[in-house]
């Protein structure tokens, strides 16, 4: 964190004066461009975060524009001045997503649970709108009384039937009945009302988007109770709405009598299939709190468990054996490196560093490439991706690859400060070049490279990519199906998530905070190693 | 150290919460992005711009309607858009509508329908199926509602490379293995057979085997719906089929280093003797000059026969259109003529549903209409959101068969894995 510069910087030592010439006419200028410039954005984005209706951001955004100006256009709060954009970032970037996905690891957010329980009975009933068995097709014409605005309404529809070669002119109001215009006579071009005295016909783009409200107008059809015309793009039919929401005991119910009752349906609520109550009806639920279901499924599901256990302990194996391969050649190579007697080390460092400069996700599809038979340029006829043993050394060759040039930079580094009497004092003693490495050499350097290892660690602890982009979690094993040979913790709870057998973010979410809770609990361990390699030195 | 665990963490946290909080959801990859990276979830959205008709589509399909889209949006004095959305398509689609940042159409096949009507994410569409194969509309009906404007159908056959094999149309498996190894005139392929597996299993492609070894994957009730107690995954008939299955893996003739990105190169490079693939696999074939002959898919010897999955691919409008208008109009005018149709037809082939269409293309492109004999034959993949929890234990337990690991344990164990995600 850099708020330890604050007060040491700008002052000398003489009091209260020069931080006044320090702000100078430049700087004033700078800090009204820079404020205004928040202030631009603030003002550019309120309106969109309202229409998106995305509150939380607009408190985030609101929140953060005013203490910008507390902070920044007063001179008081030096320390906050420096602390503000990194607790900003901080929030918005890790922990606004931390207490979202805590907050969704308690409910059944997933396929059939997206949107509020409103939007669910408001899509059931539009989804059961048929068309009458003997449906006219209608050119339709929406128009508003002169005077009235085209975005409000009311709307009037001017309708002739596309059987009708006669051109009868029909039209409705909302609420009232489908009938006969008798009034001033339209004008009609290609079966279509183009004009009426009085009225004002509104554009197509005027009818596209007004096109919520105008679906409203509600026009029955004489003779029927309850089909009316229903408007789809510029023509309108006749249908009817087969389900029918019941507010007062909340359940559907079909135009043939047929009951949906509300029922508990695994985790959520929903309206059950009148033939199997034990499906919700076409699959369709809301977002709702299930309090702790998802962690008790995750700790009482034997499966579960051990498919996490499982992904938990390989989580461990590869994300160590990456560290320890790639430090072991790393630091061979950088020791080999470091010996005078070695020619043309400035061009043999920058050939052992190209592995890094490669985009890992470039290496990753190339090795990709390799360990398939059919693809590999070498004529292996191994399968290396089809058995779990062989896919898990694959793993470790590709992260060797692409993790030793890193240990071999920090290694060489840490190698050339290690002072040369050191050495000297060493083999003075009588110590022989492999004791001096490993006794002597080896624990200096860990002193300032183990952080780097447990960082290193941490990274490849969720190092999703190198499992993503290789092997896909792949070969499957017996019987399992969110874990394959090679998945990590976090690339399973990707497929969980957003695999291939439907979105399960409730779940996934729980798998992650559990995760976040493992990694924060490795990273306090790692933590005390590091100190106490620190008290060492 | 901190830093880097906590910015670990925080990309899982933020993995999560971008897909789940609908601000910031949305993650498709713009039109003209070819993105090969599969992790892509956090490419920007399209911007919806001033369109009046924005329509999602994959890369394939966005090429296809971009020139007649253009045209049917000045004929109507509007402006229209398509974006190819590279990665997960439907579960981007999805997302953003709901979060009111999608497009008013997207196109997809007709296996989405349940899916997409569960999640509330389109609406229904009266269409004039007039000249418009039954079959193609059902196939997007769900619940008796018709949801989408089918344009086109797809299903597998087989090519055969005709100097690496004598035989152009084999009546069974084996009679195929046995001509691939006696070779044709440019000697024996490397490969007999191409049939994209890959490591996890591509339950489509196997689909046609895995019918003909008796599986099937869901039963039917009486009324013709899909009876999700009854997973044929599992049974007595998945079993022997995946027996059957085995074989060719032993046998080498199925194997899970062919995947979908390298089943068709493979082919087109002279290193199989047979592929199985549907029509969207012509146009490499014929820019590669390969020497080919088209058939049905021949069943296992003695077996019942291969039923290729059937997919129709259609256009749906999104429950949160800021243009339904537009939407519902073009969807209408899609099906009116062949206009439309034709013009996608001539850049990405593919079986059209309409049958002045496919009159036309019978004497102008005959091999691609050989898929439509094969339709016959096929079955549509179910529509029914429960299809989501079968394709990956399936395609998983196949791809572990080829492998080498036991029949009996592995669909049994996907029977189970399916049955309990459909039933709970």
């Amino acid at each position: 964190m850099s708020d330890a510069p604050a007060e040491t910087t700008a002052t000398p030592s003489n009091g209260t004066l020069p931080r006044e010439r320090n702000t100078g006419t430049l700087g004033l200028i700078g800090k009204v461009i820079l404020l205004g410039a928040v202030l631009a954005l603030a003002v550019y984005a309120l309106p969109l975060l309202i229409e998106y209706e995305l509150w939380m951001w607009l408190a985030v955004m609101i929140a953060a524009t005013v203490g910008i100006f507390i902070i920044y256009s007063t001179k008081r709060f030096i320390p906050g001045k420096y602390l503000f954009p990194g607790t900003l970032l901080l929030s918005v970037f890790l922990v606004i997503p931390v207490v979202l996905t805590v907050g969704y690891s308690f409910t059944n957010f997933g396929d059939g649970s997206r949107g509020s329980k409103q939007e669910t009975i408001d899509s059931i009933i539009v989804s059961s709108v048929q068309q009458t068995p003997d449906s006219k097709w209608y050119h339709m014409s929406v128009a508003v009384e002169d005077g009235d605005a085209a975005e409000r309404g009311p709307y009037t529809l001017f309708l002739i039937a596309e059987s009708d070669d006669s051109d009868t002119v029909m039209f409705g109001l909302d609420d009232s009945e489908l009938a006969q215009w008798s009034g001033e006579s339209p004008t009609i071009i290609d079966h279509t009302v183009t004009a009426v005295p009085g009225y004002q016909i509104l554009t197509r783009a005027e009818i596209n988007s007004n096109m919520a409200r105008i679906q409203e107008v509600w026009i029955r059809i004489p003779g029927t109770e309850d089909a009316s015309i229903k408007v789809q793009g510029f023509r309108a039919f006749e249908g009817r709405a087969t389900m029918d929401y019941d507010s007062e005991n909340d359940r559907f119910v079909r135009n043939d009598g047929t009951v949906y009752p509300l029922q508990l349906v695994g985790d959520s609520y929903c309206y059950s299939d009148p033939t199997d109550s034990s499906q919700c009806y076409q699959g369709r639920s809301w977002l709702q709190n299930v309090g702790l279901r998802n962690y008790t499924k995750l700790l009482t599901d034997s499966n579960i468990r051990g498919q996490f256990l499982g992904a938990f302990s390989w989580t461990l194996v590869f994300a160590l054996g990456s560290v320890a391969l790639t430090f072991i050649v790393g630091f061979f190579l950088a020791l080999t490196l470091n010996d005078e007697r070695i020619k043309g080390k400035k061009l043999w460092r920058s050939f052992l560093l190209l592995p890094y400069a490669v985009p890992g996700m470039i290496s990753l599809l190339i090795w990709s490439g390799f360990f398939n038979p059919q693809t590999n340029p070498f004529g292996w006829s191994i399968d290396w991706l089809a058995d779990p043993t062989l896919a898990k050394i694959a793993v470790f060759i590709a992260q060797l690859w692409m993790g030793f040039p890193y240990m071999f930079i920090v290694c060489t580094g840490a190698l050339q400060s290690i002072p040369a009497d050191v050495k000297e004092a060493a083999s003075i003693d009588g110590s022989s070049g492999l004791s001096t490495t490993f006794r002597i050499i080896l624990p200096l350097l860990l002193v300032s490279v183990a952080p780097l290892l447990v960082a290193s660690f941490a990274f490849n602890f969720n190092n999703f990519n190198a499992i993503q982009l290789l092997t896909q979690g792949g070969p499957v094993l017996e019987g399992q199906f969110t874990r394959g040979g090679t998945d990590i913790l976090i690339s399973m709870i990707y497929k969980r998530a957003f695999g291939g057998s439907g979105a399960d973010f409730g779940f996934a979410a729980s798998l992650s905070v559990l995760l976040f809770i493992l990694t924060g609990v490795l990273a306090a361990f790692q933590f005390r190693i590091t100190k106490k390699l620190e008290d060492m030195a | 150290m901190f830093k880097k665990t906590f910015a670990a963490v925080a990309a899982v946290a933020m993995t999560l919460t971008l897909a789940a909080c609908s601000d910031d959801a949305e993650k498709p990859a713009p039109t003209d992005v070819t993105t090969t990276d599969t992790t892509s979830t956090e490419t920007p959205l399209p911007e919806r711009g001033d369109a009046d008709l924005v329509i999602w589509a994959d890369a394939n399909r966005t090429a296809a309607l971009e020139a007649p889209l253009k045209a049917w949006a000045d004929a109507n004095g509007i402006k229209a858009v398509v974006y190819t959305i590279a990665t997960d398509l439907q579960a981007n689609f999805v997302t953003a509508n709901q979060a009111q940042n999608g497009p008013d159409i997207v196109i997809g096949a007709q296996d989405w329908t349940g899916k997409l009507v569960q999640n509330s994410a389109i609406v229904p569409v009266q269409i004039s199926a007039t000249g418009v194969a039954q079959s193609a509309i059902e196939a997007v009906s769900y619940g008796g509602q018709t949801y989408g404007a089918p344009y086109a159908i797809e299903t597998l056959g087989l090519f055969a490379n005709n100097t690496l094999t004598n035989v152009p149309a084999p009546a069974t498996i084996e009679d195929m293995i046995a001509a691939a190894q006696a070779g044709g005139s440019a000697g024996v392929a490397e490969n007999p057979l191409c049939l994209q597996v890959g490591t996890t299993g591509d339950a489509y492609h196997m689909q046609p085997f895995f019918t003909s070894g008796g599986g099937y994957i869901f039963g039917t009730n009486a009324d013709g719906s899909y009876n999700t107690k009854d997973v044929g995954v599992g049974s007595e008939g998945g079993i022997a089929a995946a027996k059957k299955i085995a074989e060719l893996g032993a046998s080498g003739v199925l194997k899970t280093s062919i995947d979908g990105s390298n089943s068709t190169s493979l082919f087109n490079e002279g290193k199989c003797a047979y592929l199985v693939s549907g029509p969207w696999a012509l146009a490499a074939m014929r820019d590669a000059n390969v020497d080919f002959a088209l058939s049905q898919i021949p069943g296992f010897a003695g077996m019942g026969p291969a039923v290729p999955p059937l997919g129709v691919q259609a256009f749906f409008v999104a429950s949160n259109a800021k243009n339904p208008a537009y939407a519902q109009q073009f969807l209408t005018d899609l099906l009116k003529d062949t206009t439309i149709t034709k013009a996608m037809n001539s850049v990405d082939a593919r079986i059209p549903v309409q049958d002045a269409l496919a009159t036309e293309l019978q004497s102008s492109d005959p091999v691609l209409m050989q898929f439509l004999d094969f339709a016959e034959h096929a079955a549509a993949m179910p529509n029914i959101p429960a299809m989501d929890a079968v394709w990956g234990p399936l395609g998983n337990a196949e791809a572990s068969v080829v492998g080498g690991n036991d029949p009996t344990t592995a669909m049994t164990a996907a029977g189970n894995e399916i049955s309990s995600a459909v039933n709970g």
